[in-house]
């Protein structure tokens, strides 16, 4: 399924997500439980010495490697091809889906596993695969609830079953797979073990995501705690590994720096459980590894933020620290963004990579508090990318919708032009007649719509101020 | 080694670099950091603090740890591995089993070392297996890790595949943190040396928080992890 989750409007998502109370009690839950633990691990951590110095370091080898994106790609991908793996670069997410087509095709493999990845999320991936028949099974806990729960969405970008409660997934699970034992996450978890223990043993074809890639060693690191990534690259006999561009470190130096920044940023781990290095090699007799590999490097509009005001959001490492912070976030959740990509960063990506068509309102989805900045391990400027969206949609620049843009336009011409702002006033009551009632607006459009539903809101007079004051004025010399 | 094949790669890259405003990079010379806090976690710590930190961290990581003078080990070791269950065991081809004059306690087991000739035999062993034996090769105090640098013959499938894991992690491999192990695998990438196609940083059981947040251990891999600290020099 592509990056969009959803066919509503924001607003009723966002409406629909307000109304759901045990997932907003899970979001309040797991948003303190993991703030609780990203602390712990980073400021709180003595050993560590100076938090902010971490982050000096995390945001200045970001930095260097997205202005220099284009010879760490290069190198990286002369050592994945020295060492016997495959490199395609994707621009858009039909070419990469496309190439992972055809290579499975050729092989006529039809068992897939897979690990958690949201670029394969992204892209579509799981879909293009079932099109060409290939049985795809998510490995991940998370994303196997999903799958298994009617192609379920993520809301969170590091745990994206966050607004499923166990006696629900116990319930998917039998309705779905047979499952015959309690809500508890032990027996769930031994459940999806054994389920995918076999699966894993039968796989034709192993796919993962990508944390970071080293450039000068063609290696893919993985960052994991199932073990569940370690089965998809050991046992099927193809590897494809599927990475958003900007995902790269010079050399392993840096991937030390980042790991850390990553583990302790996202669950408060000093490691998670598997810090995975994954080299192609193509040794004939080895029995535990993949015979073939192929690496995906995708674009998919990430280059649009190169060399403009939002590059540093290529600076991400998706520990979703921000998501965990964010005052928004923990009242809507995360389906409500719309997008595989929620909170602050959803809100400042996902207008890059969709459009301001599609994802123009997110920018609005936050309430400017600076919190997403403060708890970001690379220091991206979140909240003030959030803002520059803002200038960026209500000025047309990017791509707003054409009702959008042309409200703005015409704010733009009316404000700069006294007789169009006179028209401006006139009009303005005109196009809220069909929601005014008795001089109240009862059911407003748009960003008016929550507002609306619990009080009313006083509607443009007829008789604007201007006026009104002129008449008073008026009024009173003649009273005087 | 046949090379791979690279599609789509100079438009590709060409549209980053136009994107940037400039030409393509053809050389770079990487900065020296500004910041590099990693070189100074537990910066002159002695072996006896870094061992203090090491078990203090397995804790955390669920992981039980045995401490143990290397005269003793065969002695420990199967007593381990009765504790944890016993049997069927699959170990790797690696010298080190000889070395600590392990072989002779294992074979009151049923054990199966790793054989190249019996190809995806191994695979149905290791899947059945209750416990896998392997050898760290370098160990992280800070975060309670063992680092696996993998070959065809140690292979990668022993500590994921069988109920438990136990590490025998000889004391001369502790090293503050993931810092000092990425040193030594950053320079024989630098010298040019092909690395391991799979360095595997294991610390503890596999686990998942996806359920409610709830900590379940023991996920697809180890459901149990214990490490056996020898004392080898």
């Amino acid at each position: 399924m592509p990056m969009k989750i959803g066919t509503e409007p924001f607003f009723e998502r966002v409406d629909h997500s307000l109304h759901d109370d045990f997932m907003r009690q899970a979001m309040v839950s797991a948003q303190d439980s993991l703030r609780n633990r990203k602390l712990a691990a980073t400021t709180e951590d003595e050993s560590l010495l100076d938090w902010e110095l971490w982050r000096n370091a995390g945001e200045e080898i970001r930095r260097h490697t997205l202005e220099n994106l284009d010879y760490y790609l290069e190198q990286l991908s002369e050592h994945y091809a020295a060492r016997g793996g495959h490199v395609f670069f994707a621009s858009t997410a039909e070419e990469a889906n496309q190439y992972i087509q055809e290579t499975i095709q050729k092989k006529q493999a039809k068992r897939v596993v897979k690990a958690k990845s949201m670029v394969t999320e992204e892209i579509g991936l799981n879909e293009a695969l079932e099109d060409i028949g290939c049985h795809v099974l998510e490995s991940d806990l998370a994303e196997y609830i999903l799958q298994i729960d009617d192609h379920d969405r993520p809301s969170h970008i590091v745990v994206p079953s966050l607004h499923k409660n166990k006696e629900q997934i116990r319930d998917a699970f039998k309705e779905k797979r047979g499952y015959s034992a309690s809500e508890k996450p032990e027996e769930l978890a031994a459940f999806a073990r054994k389920d995918l223990r076999e699966a894993f043993l039968k796989a034709e074809v192993g796919i993962t995501g990508c944390n970071f890639a080293v450039a000068d060693s063609g290696t893919i690191a993985l960052v994991t705690n199932e073990g569940n990534a370690n089965m998809v690259a050991t046992l099927p006999d193809t590897l494809i590994t599927v990475m958003g561009m900007e995902r790269i470190v010079p050399s392993w130096e840096e991937l030390d720096v980042l790991v850390t920044l990553l583990c302790r940023s996202a669950v408060g781990q000093k490691l998670t459980t598997y810090v995975t290095g994954l080299t192609p090699d193509l040794e004939a007799d080895s029995i535990d590894s993949p015979k073939d590999y192929h690496l995906v490097i995708v674009d998919g509009g990430r280059s649009k933020a190169l060399g403009t005001e939002f590059q540093s959001v290529l600076h991400c490492i998706r520990c979703a620290a921000c998501v965990n912070v964010c005052p928004v976030y923990r009242h809507i959740g995360g389906q409500a963004y719309g997008s595989i990509y929620q909170g602050p960063i959803g809100a400042v990506l996902s207008p890059i990579l969709g459009g301001y068509e599609e994802y123009g309102e997110l920018p609005y989805a936050s309430s400017l508090c600076a919190a997403c900045t403060e708890a970001c391990p690379v220091k991206i400027p979140l909240h003030e990318l959030l803002i520059k969206h803002r200038q960026r949609y209500v000025a047309g620049g990017g791509h707003p919708k054409v009702s959008e843009k042309l409200s703005m336009k015409a704010f733009g011409m009316g404000a700069s032009s006294p007789l169009l702002f006179k028209m401006a006033r006139e009009v303005v009551p005109t196009m809220l007649a069909p929601f005014t009632q008795d001089d109240r607006i009862e059911q407003g459009p748009g960003p008016m719509k929550l507002w609306t539903k619990i009080r009313d809101f006083p509607a443009p007079s007829r008789t604007n101020f201007r006026k009104w004051f002129a008449d008073h004025t008026q009024k009173m010399g003649d009273d005087l | 080694m046949t090379r791979g094949m690279i599609q789509h790669r100079e438009p590709f890259l060409n549209t980053i670099a136009e994107r940037l405003g400039r030409d393509r990079r053809q050389s770079l010379h990487k900065p020296s950091w500004q910041y590099q806090p990693q070189l100074e976690v537990y910066k002159g710590h002695s072996q006896e603090n870094l061992l203090t930190i090491f078990i203090e961290a397995c804790e955390s990581v669920h992981t039980e740890v045995r401490e143990i003078v290397t005269m003793d080990l065969a002695r420990r070791l199967n007593e381990t591995i009765e504790d944890y269950g016993g049997g069927p065991i699959v170990i790797g081809k690696d010298q080190r089993f000889v070395d600590f004059k392990l072989m002779e306690t294992l074979q009151a087991f049923e054990v199966h070392q790793w054989d190249l000739q019996l190809r995806q035999e191994n695979i149905e062993k290791a899947a059945e297996a209750n416990i896998g034996i392997s050898f760290s090769d370098i160990s992280l105090a800070e975060s309670g890790t063992t680092v696996f640098l993998h070959n065809k013959e140690k292979a990668r499938a022993i500590s994921l595949l069988p109920r438990c894991s136990i590490v025998i992690i000889p004391k001369s491999t502790l090293v503050p943190r993931i810092t000092q192990a990425v040193q030594e695998i950053d320079q024989r990438v630098k010298a040019g040396e092909e690395i391991e196609a799979y360095i595997n940083m294991i610390s503890g059981p596999s686990n998942s928080a996806d359920i409610e947040m709830n900590l379940v251990i023991g996920v697809h891999g180890p459901v149990k992890v214990v490490y056996l600290l020898v004392n080898d020099r």
